[in-house]
């Protein structure tokens, strides 16, 4: 398939045509308004529908109930919206409705700052609204990752009926690069999609008590509450086999860049001019930040490793903590970090990779 | 002989309602099912329900319901109406609900005219959560959060949600109703019966706001109740056809 030139968050958008989306709602927030706008003009040329809704709450609530009623959905949003958007995805993720958000994140707490952060991570992975749910949360670190994630990222949300989380920063979402776009779902696939959920979607059945589309964020009965959270357990024990990991000359490595998203892919240009420097250095970027791989860091050879560094575009580091379970203790874990909606120097990657090497 | 009355199918024959004595959620739900039945409707009903006591439902009606956050029934309602133009979408609300938390989602839905029914359930107080004050709580009523009655200068004034949404360029059918007396039963079974109607017509947004009783809230028994509806709220919120077109 030919390549094409688009910006990232545009090239999500239309990944998830192509993956069959075919409602979104979204309301307006930098640096991700190229999203509902390209779903704006996209979605009515393939017979979906776009919304705009009065807020973060109200959209993610509109594809509540778009995707409780069997068809592909989907929001976006960036930090701020995002946390407005927490109540609509716990809903979701209690009524195992399948459903996809992007998160380009930004700069915060609070408003923060427009520009690219990671400062999200702990919100994505841990606790993206309340009760104790988990998704699968996918951090591409190319325009291209984008878009393969988010056709992915479909399939995922439909096979576990949970909600799936894209979490990518304001520089992927802003970024043009050349992508292969993913084939287009035909009408029919589409369809067949959406007949497939009609047991159970909201939307009329025969007067049958026992058959009826019952979409229940809650239970009454506190059995049946923990019998709903002990099927959501299972669920989560089952992406094991789902995590996605780039693992790059980690082998020899004297020194490991450990990073996700943006970070990871300035940390393993950091690896390209070290190596030709004959320096051993190597790169874990998780792809699923949740499940997140730390079994990767098994492979490290402890006995040459002199350190671990920790890059990522958040003060305080997050990501290092769930870095710090993998690692356990074998070796030192330095950091190098930057936040506000500053994007992370090469320089200072370098810089800090050359200190483990050098100790 | 003829049979001239049934128990509405709607309602789950084994269930047993939680609804307080006196209560009209129960005669309201019963007035839906009722007219989905005679529209032969039930096929297609999607319900969205609200938080609260609107939401004991969930258990005891027989057609497909999801439940909203609390205030997003609007919005839910609305990602399940334009991606499923044959379901008959309506949402079931209280006061709380629909005026207070939800009042964003609530304005926002009318003002584009979605092509849903909103049930709404004005009994001027918080049931479920006991008694606190209600965006439609009448003025010196007291509330377990307005412990010496609504103030207006604290707490403002009860909101007329009708008249409100009547400001409004695309709604296409605004009635307030009540269930105090067996002929405004029958007015209510009518209003909803058109706003139904209304969907299926595709006129776009339909609200019928149903001024009902509490009587646990009120701390009065239901046939007090009753007169309390006739005396204090209805003259503050008065019964009739805000808009039709």
């Amino acid at each position: 398939m030919a390549r094409v030139l688009m910006k990232g968050c545009e090239a999500i958008a239309e990944a998830a045509v192509r993956a069959g989306c075919r409602f979104f709602a979204g309301y307006p927030i930098t640096p991700q308004n190229e999203i509902p706008e390209y779903f704006s003009r996209r979605l009515p040329e393939v017979g979906g529908t776009f919304v705009q809704g009065e807020s973060e709450v109200a959209s993610v609530n509109m594809v509540y109930g778009a995707a409780s009623a069997g068809t592909r959905s989907m929001t976006s949003s960036s930090s701020p919206g995002i946390a407005l958007k927490s109540e609509g995805i716990s809903y979701c993720a209690a009524a195992r409705i399948p459903m996809v958000y992007a998160n380009i994140s930004r700069g915060g707490p609070g408003v923060g700052a427009i520009q690219p952060a990671q400062q999200d991570y702990f919100q994505a992975t841990k606790a993206s609204g309340n009760g104790g749910f988990e998704m699968m949360v996918l951090a591409p670190a190319t325009v291209q990752e984008a878009v393969d994630l988010t056709y992915a990222a479909f399939d995922y949300a439909d096979r576990d009926r949970n909600p799936v989380l894209i979490l990518a920063d304001g520089v992927i979402g802003t970024m043009m690069e050349p992508v292969e776009l993913p084939e287009m779902k035909s009408d029919e696939e589409v369809a067949a999609i959406k007949e497939s959920k009609k047991s159970w979607a909201c939307i009329g059945h025969k007067l049958d008590y026992a058959n009826r589309a019952w979409i229940q964020p809650g239970h009454w009965l506190t059995d049946e509450m923990q019998k709903a959270n002990e099927d959501a357990e299972e669920m989560y024990k089952s992406w094991e086999k789902d995590i996605m990991v780039e693992e790059y000359m980690v082998e020899d490595a004297e020194a490991v860049i450990a990073a996700y998203g943006i970070s990871g892919r300035i940390g393993k240009s950091v690896v390209d001019i070290l190596r030709k420097e004959g320096k051993k250095v190597g790169l874990i970027r998780p792809i699923t930040v949740h499940p997140f791989p730390y079994k990767s860091f098994d492979k490290i050879d402890y006995s040459k490793c002199k350190g671990i560094l920790d890059v990522e575009m958040s003060i305080p580091a997050q990501f290092v903590k769930d870095v710090e379970v993998a690692v356990k203790g074998r070796c030192p874990i330095d950091t190098c970090l930057c936040s506000g909606g500053n994007i992370m120097s090469r320089e200072a990657v370098i810089e800090a990779v050359n200190k483990i090497i050098e100790k | 002989m003829e049979l001239i009355y049934s128990r509405t199918k709607t309602i789950q024959e084994d269930k047993v309602s939680g609804f307080c004595p006196g209560c009209m959620h129960s005669t309201v739900i019963k007035l839906i099912g009722e007219v989905l039945e005679e529209m032969d409707l039930v096929e297609k009903a999607a319900c969205v329900l609200g938080i609260g006591c609107c939401g004991l439902h969930m258990d005891y009606i027989a057609y497909d319901n999801t439940t909203a956050p609390h205030g997003r029934a609007c919005a839910v309602a609305t990602g399940m109406k334009r991606t499923n133009p044959d379901s008959l979408v309506f949402t079931y609300q209280g006061d709380g609900d629909f005026a207070s938390i939800g009042l964003a989602e609530s304005m926002s839905a009318a003002n584009r005219g979605e092509n849903i029914t909103v049930i709404f359930i004005n009994n001027g107080i918080y049931g479920m959560t006991g008694g606190q004050m209600a965006p439609t709580t009448l003025i010196g009523m007291k509330a377990s959060t307005a412990p010496k009655g609504r103030i207006a200068e604290e707490h403002g004034y009860p909101m007329h949600m009708c008249e409100i949404l009547n400001q409004l360029t695309a709604p296409a059918y605004l009635v307030r109703t009540s269930c105090n007396t067996p002929a405004n039963v029958i007015k209510t079974k009518n209003a909803i019966k058109k706003a139904f109607q209304n969907q299926l017509d595709g006129k776009g947004f339909s609200m019928v706001e149903i001024v009902t009783s509490c009587p646990t809230n009120w701390g009065l028994d239901p046939l007090d109740s009753l007169k309390f509806i006739e005396e204090k709220m209805l003259p503050e919120f008065p019964l009739g056809v805000i808009r039709d077109k």
